[in-house]
């Protein structure tokens, strides 16, 4: 049953946010604002940049071998989602055909390297957000946003994704066997059934939210939610903080590809 | 003393969609005492408990908290002072961590953040859970969710605990431990549930409702030994009672 196994791997990235490593041990204020930095810059190069976003390879190549995490894993998450990106880099190609240079003769238009550049800043992007999520406990980056002045109401509804998530995977997964448990195999009606399992899901949550909210009222919930500080701010906090920022700064406004290019020429 | 007391006067509630649930219900529980609230499934005792800290509001009828009597005002005084667990920990248990879950309801009392460490470590320790203190939730067995549930209620100090359910789903260890924790606190406490032996244990008083109103009221003893009422209520006799031979 498919059902099952992608219950496990949502359980998997949580695990991941468990470990006890130089990563996982950094505030997540720390960790957030820097995921954030890093996208920023990384987003902010011209469409046809390639060249210098390479350095940027630097940050998820060590958060994963800090935070020890598997690079299968992030492989996986990653190719998921590009099929979206693909569809939006897609045209281009086809749309912006000026040559820009020639490969051993084959002319390279300036649409498919701003598709390889597209790609490129995707690949960064999403893959040190799951990094980041992945190596960091979800209630502490829900404090983090908070800290950074994120709107409550968008950072609760994060913590309730977060919590219920699994609840919600685990009654579909109920109602999922016991459809497959008395369908002996007959695929047939398995569109309408789907249909009718989605909509009886869609009631029982309404009523777990009345639950849940009753249970909120009744230990005092007046409109706010409490979110707790984890740790404070040490050394180790401040140096990663400082060093990534630097390095930042430096790919962002130095041209390191060509640097080096030019120091091996010399 | 009288200020815990619980007072229920021809209590009548009506769910929006017009079933009655409660017809007219009348009780005294007072300071101290440990009741156990039993009927058929849909007599009444959910809609009950959610009246105790003002979710629902009678239709018509007075609720007496201690001095307090419950209406929309007064329903965040009550709250403080009724704790509620729920039958489905998952319901209650919305935090991302235990800590952080068992912490809300002290926050939301605006207590001071370092008591409220000292409140959730010692809620923690009376459940015998401390150690799953950063735990998250659904990283919980069933019974350790249960203790968290309670223990969220208990770090808000009240004086009246209710209870839905507490035994249900429960493996015959935890349901001891459970007991055990249960009979050590000195609260006012009102259990609604089927597990008519956890009721013998716990509770010195039965209260048996059908159809939203109170059709037996006495000593546990008395009323868990009355076979002919039990059955009339789709219940039966405790096991403990029943001179099984096997």
């Amino acid at each position: 049953m498919r059902f099952d196994e992608e219950f496990f791997n949502l359980g998997y990235i949580d695990k991941l946010a468990y470990q006890n490593t130089f990563i996982h041990r950094l505030d997540a204020r720390i960790k957030v604002l820097i995921s954030v930095l890093f996208v920023i810059s990384v987003v902010s190069f011209p469409k046809y940049e390639i060249l210098r976003l390479m350095p940027y390879f630097l940050f998820p190549v060590i958060f994963i071998a800090l935070g020890d995490i598997p690079v299968g894993f992030l492989a996986k998450r990653v190719l998921i989602v590009s099929g979206f990106i693909f569809f939006i880099a897609l045209f281009n190609p086809i749309i912006d055909r000026k040559v820009a240079f020639y490969f051993f003769n084959i002319p390279v238009s300036y649409g498919l390297i701003s598709f390889f550049s597209i790609f490129i800043k995707f690949f960064l992007t999403i893959s040190i957000l799951i990094l980041l999520v992945a190596t960091t406990s979800f209630s502490g980056i829900c404090y983090a946003l908070r800290y950074f002045r994120v709107p409550e109401i968008f950072v609760n509804q994060l913590l309730f994704l977060y919590r219920y998530i699994f609840v919600l995977f685990e009654e579909t997964m109920r109602m999922v066997r016991a459809k497959e448990l008395r369908s002996f195999g007959n695929k047939g009606g398995d569109i309408k059934s789907f249909i009718k399992l989605t909509g009886n899901l869609l009631i029982k949550s309404i009523e777990r939210a009345e639950r849940i909210y009753y249970a909120m009222l009744s230990r005092g919930f007046v409109g706010s939610m409490p979110y707790l500080r984890k740790k404070r701010i040490d050394i180790y906090d401040i140096s990663f903080f400082a060093i990534s920022f630097v390095f930042l700064v430096f790919f962002r406004f130095t041209n390191i590809s060509t640097a080096i290019e030019n120091f091996i020429k010399r | 003393m009288s200020h815990h007391i619980v007072k229920f006067e021809n209590v009548v509630y009506k769910y929006p969609d017009g079933t009655s649930a409660l017809n007219g219900i009348s009780f005294l529980i007072t300071h101290g005492e440990s009741v156990g609230i039993v009927g058929a499934n849909g007599s009444g005792k959910t809609t009950l408990l959610m009246h105790l800290n003002g979710y629902l509001l009678p239709s018509s009828g007075v609720i007496n908290i201690g001095d307090i009597v419950l209406n929309k005002k007064t329903r965040q005084e009550v709250r403080k002072k009724v704790g509620v667990v729920f039958q489905n920990p998952d319901d209650q248990l919305f935090m991302p961590t235990v800590y952080e879950d068992v912490a809300f309801g002290p926050i939301n009392m605006g207590m001071e953040e370092s008591l409220v460490e000292e409140k959730v470590k010692s809620a923690l320790n009376t459940v015998n859970c401390l150690e799953l203190i950063n735990k998250p939730p659904h990283h919980l067995s069933g019974g350790q969710k249960r203790a968290i549930a309670i223990a969220t209620v208990i770090a808000m100090d009240p004086d009246i605990l209710a209870m839905d359910e507490p035994s249900s789903n429960l493996d015959p260890k935890s349901r001891r431990a459970l007991i055990n924790l249960l009979k050590g606190f000195n609260h006012t406490k009102i259990i609604a549930s089927h597990d008519l032996d956890m009721i013998l244990d716990v509770c010195e008083r039965c209260i048996v409702i059908k159809e939203g109103i109170v059709v037996a009221d006495g000593s546990v003893q008395k009323i868990l030994s009355d076979k002919d009422l039990l059955e009339e209520n789709n219940l039966e006799l405790p096991l403990r009672l029943q001179n099984l031979k096997i």
